[in-house]
């Protein structure tokens, strides 16, 4: 088994044309682990899953996926070499029905399309019963569920999720959570940027907190859970 | 009843309102799938069906006057289809491709000035006078005279209709069974919902922008085409008389909506001839030549109460 990290994010510069949001981040997801970003609104934690992308201008630092530099490579080619990525809204195509958004989630696959479809819906036993409906029909929480289906319909090297739990019900934000979990068991990284901070590094092996595009702490979930500091600014503790 | 009202009703404005609808929805669907997958309104697209016309025209004096060898229409159409597939592959490579991440208004404005680069290279190339496409008079086929005259109701179709009526109707099977069976058509579906998901989800925008120029070009040249085969007869500017109509029906369907754009043709082109029948007396309700402020009329109504269109398109 390789002991590179799956993805390394290194001093890394980043932001929308001349504005630079993140200033020298550090951040590595370890094969088989749940990492969890949190922090203030812009914080940069999403600024950190487009910058991975290749959705906006990197003007320093280094971004490696399984040792691999993927600075400069295309949103489609990032698809393509392996990362599973769930936007935080309008990540459905809500015209096309559940099971074409899956097919559409395979476009970079030549192989296995079919098992790989199977797959999904034994992950996600709720979408076999509404494969046919189109994907703008169903609720909030159902969304949530066909876009993360449809990420993973690439081969996951890894898997960045923008703020999953958002606008959702506490119902749905628990559910999620558990299906996240279900993936990373299933072997597959997960990078999460999360508002909802206390659930998040309850799954998380490891998290990081970011406040004005700089690492602010970093620890285990369980130790960043019992910090009085992070308790206090993100996780409404009043101690 | 058939004698009095139903025959003069069907056979002079019905069957060839529908016809005219089956030219309009052809062409809507080029507009409605560059529109929403282009996001720009292509007011060059009218010219692709004339020049397209024009291939066909080409096509079948060549083999007319080299081999000797009568073509139909539809079959000198099947160069002309690809002549016009490169045309606008072409222009989209090296005229529009460069504004795609600029303000919207510049390639509108290059696909305006592209309009008149093609409509004055036909000019320079063929002339800019009429030219006979089929010469003759169209009889009605006597095969359906007879058979519908057995059941007391006499339709009056030349062939040229038939040929117009059914090539629309396997053009449409075919484009359905494009955008809901393929991976290229529902990729199309995919980048007209959300082109920034689309990219983002690894599937190949420039890919499906080449596919969307097929199928637009597929769709005007035989729009063109059966549009010269109805007249019989060519002009430089019958695709641009076209334009406004073609608009129309895409906005009544709904912008990104290929079916929509059908019914939105068909309403159109229905509407334009049933708006000159003497529905009050003996005189046409409108006059002729109000036909095209019909279109024009549905347009605006359509834009003010309901500008997704009937079956809820995109909003820009």
């Amino acid at each position: 088994m390789s002991s590179l990290p799956t993805l390394e994010i290194t001093d890394l510069f980043a932001g929308y044309g001349e504005s630079e949001i993140l200033k020298n981040i550090n951040i590595s997801v370890e094969p088989a682990q749940t990492v969890a970003i949190i922090g203030p609104n812009g914080a940069g934690k999403s600024t950190v899953i487009k910058s991975v992308l290749g959705l906006l201008n990197v003007t320093g630092g280094t971004i490696s996926l399984n040792g691999q530099d993927i600075i400069g490579v295309a949103p489609d080619e990032a698809i393509r070499q392996g990362i599973s990525y769930v936007p935080q809204t309008h990540n459905v195509f809500p015209n096309l029905s559940v099971l074409e958004n899956l097919e559409m989630g395979a476009w970079t696959r030549k192989t296995g399309i079919k098992e790989r479809i199977d797959d999904m819906f034994t992950l996600f036993p709720d979408l076999q019963t509404k494969k046919s409906k189109v994907a703008g029909s169903l609720s909030g929480g159902q969304r949530q569920m066909v876009a993360m289906a449809k990420a993973l319909m690439v081969n996951s090297k890894i898997m960045l999720l923008d703020e999953p739990t958002a606008g959702l019900s506490p119902k749905y934000q628990s559910e999620i959570f558990q299906t996240i979990k279900k993936i990373n068991d299933n072997g597959v990284p997960i990078l999460l940027v999360e508002q909802n901070a206390k659930q998040a590094l309850e799954i998380a092996d490891k998290g990081y907190v970011l406040v004005d595009g700089v690492n602010k702490v970093q620890g285990t979930g369980q130790e960043l859970l019992g910090d009085s500091n992070v308790a206090r600014m993100f996780l409404g503790s009043k101690d | 009843m058939w004698q009095t009202f139903g025959f003069e009703f069907v056979n002079f404005y019905f069957i060839p309102g529908l016809v005219v609808g089956c030219i309009y929805a052809l062409g809507a669907i080029g507009i409605t799938l560059t529109f929403s997958i282009l996001r720009f309104a292509n007011f060059a697209h009218g010219e692709v069906m004339m020049i397209g016309a024009y291939f066909t025209w080409t096509a079948m004096t060549l083999a007319k006057t080299g081999l000797g060898l009568p073509l139909h229409p539809l079959v000198a159409a099947v160069p002309a289809v690809a002549l016009a597939i490169g045309l606008f592959i072409l222009v989209d490579r090296y005229f529009y491709k460069p504004f795609r991440s600029a303000p919207t208004i510049r390639v509108v404005m290059a696909s305006f000035g592209m309009m008149l680069v093609i409509r004055s290279f036909v000019q320079s190339v063929w002339g800019p006078n009429q030219l006979t496409f089929v010469p003759g008079i169209a009889r009605p086929n006597e095969t359906v005279k007879s058979i519908t005259n057995s059941y007391d109701l006499m339709i009056l179709m030349p062939n040229k209709h038939f040929w117009i009526i059914a090539g629309t109707l396997t053009i449409m099977v075919a484009l359905s069974w494009l955008l809901t069976k393929t991976k290229i058509g529902k990729g199309m579906r995919a980048v007209s919902d959300s082109p920034e998901l689309a990219k983002v989800s690894g599937i190949d925008v420039e890919v499906i922008i080449r596919a969307t120029w097929m199928v637009g070009g597929f769709c005007a040249v035989a729009a063109g085409v059966f549009l010269a085969m109805d007249l019989q007869m060519l002009e430089t500017t019958m695709g641009f008389r076209m334009l406004l109509p073609m608009f129309a029906a895409a906005i009544l369907g709904g912008i990104g909506r290929p079916f929509g754009a059908v019914v939105g043709g068909l309403v159109i082109g229905l509407a334009e001839e049933l708006s000159v029948y003497p529905w009050l007396g003996d005189g046409p309700l409108l006059s002729p030549g109000y036909k095209t402020g019909v279109a024009f009329a549905i347009m605006i109504v359509m834009l003010v109460l309901r500008p997704s269109g009937l079956f809820k398109g995109r909003l820009f």
